[in-house]
């Protein structure tokens, strides 16, 4: 086979047929670029109150970790089982981190800073 | 088009390829385990009686470097897989050696950063956000350089010509690719909460 043959009949699979162009993933890689120079950026602004800068990095890693999901992952014109097992995942990640801050603040009293001391 | 008409039917209960199923699988598996080592992270990043605090050592513009560095790898990685869909595979081994070698570039950053870290006073048993912060940078840079070693084996197999048929191919690649960007949303969640949310001291 050719090194360069680029005929789309190499595709085989149904939802690889669906998959964004070179050109929508230069511009998915661009907005990423912008968004992560905008996270550095907030993170310099002091007048900014504690709060305040935690949900804006929150969502601006939100827009991140979806565009590379949805895009790059193919998430988005995959089989939704696939969507499920990973969500599920991400969902218990989330339980695991509400139990663990549970466990130690609500039941406890926050964790022992025993180790350095 | 011809390119549903060469569509290979995947002979499984659920009409889908069983090795990508397994794929997302371990991917949702993997979000368990780096759940837990983040949380384990917030928990006692706060704790700091001896060494520097992450305040004092963390370098900011150099992580975002290595952020942005990592964040370019997962284009030319998914800029492979297209090469590959088109059955262009000298494309395909362009892109995943960049790839490769922006993710080489992102371990020598974590080496070189976990060095100065250690030049400061900051070890692994120094203090609990010493300990929680090595173990939780560690296991990603581990998982990185696991994926480098998947991408060079990818580029020997195309070398070899054992991705063909391009599908079968193709399909290699995919899961690979779906490897390294995970590791690569690990990194942006890591960035976020380890280096860019203020700690409460």
């Amino acid at each position: 086979m050719s090194d360069t043959q680029t005929s789309m009949e190499h595709v085989t699979d149904p939802h690889m047929a669906d998959h964004p162009s070179p050109r929508k993933y230069v511009n998915i890689a661009v907005i990423l670029s912008i968004v992560t120079a905008a996270e550095v950026a907030v993170y310099y602004i002091s007048s900014l109150s504690r709060t305040v800068l935690v949900v804006l990095l929150a969502i601006m890693a939100f827009v991140k970790f979806a565009l590379v999901v949805a895009y790059f992952m193919h998430l988005r014109f995959d089989s939704r089982i696939f969507r499920r097992f990973f969500v599920t995942g991400v969902l218990l990640a989330f339980g695991i981190f509400g139990i663990v801050m549970w466990i130690f603040f609500v039941v406890g009293s926050g964790p022992s800073p025993a180790v350095g001391s | 088009m011809a390119t549903h008409e060469a569509v290979a039917e995947h002979h499984t209960s659920t009409g889908l390829d069983n090795t990508k199923l397994a794929m997302w699988a371990f991917l949702g598996s993997e979000c368990l385990f780096f759940g837990s080592l983040i949380s384990t992270y917030l928990l006692y990043r706060n704790r700091v009686l001896s060494g520097p605090t992450p305040h004092e050592i963390y370098d900011i513009p150099y992580t975002s470097v290595s952020s942005f560095v990592l964040l370019m790898s997962s284009l030319t990685m998914v800029l492979a897989l297209a090469a590959i869909q088109r059955g262009d595979h000298r494309g395909l081994r362009v892109w995943l050696l960049a790839t490769a070698f922006l993710g080489m570039t992102f371990i020598g950053g974590q080496i070189y950063e976990f060095t100065v870290f250690v030049e400061e006073g900051l070890k692994l048993q120094t203090s609990t956000f010493g300990s929680s912060f090595f173990v939780l940078t560690g296991f990603h840079g581990a998982h990185v350089t696991v994926g480098i070693l998947m991408l060079l084996m990818l580029v020997g197999m195309s070398l070899a010509g054992r991705l063909d048929p391009a599908a079968e191919g193709a399909r290699k690649v995919e899961l690979i690719g779906l490897y390294w960007h995970f590791v690569d949303i690990v990194w942006i969640v890591i960035f976020m909460i380890v280096y860019l949310v203020p700690t409460n001291a």
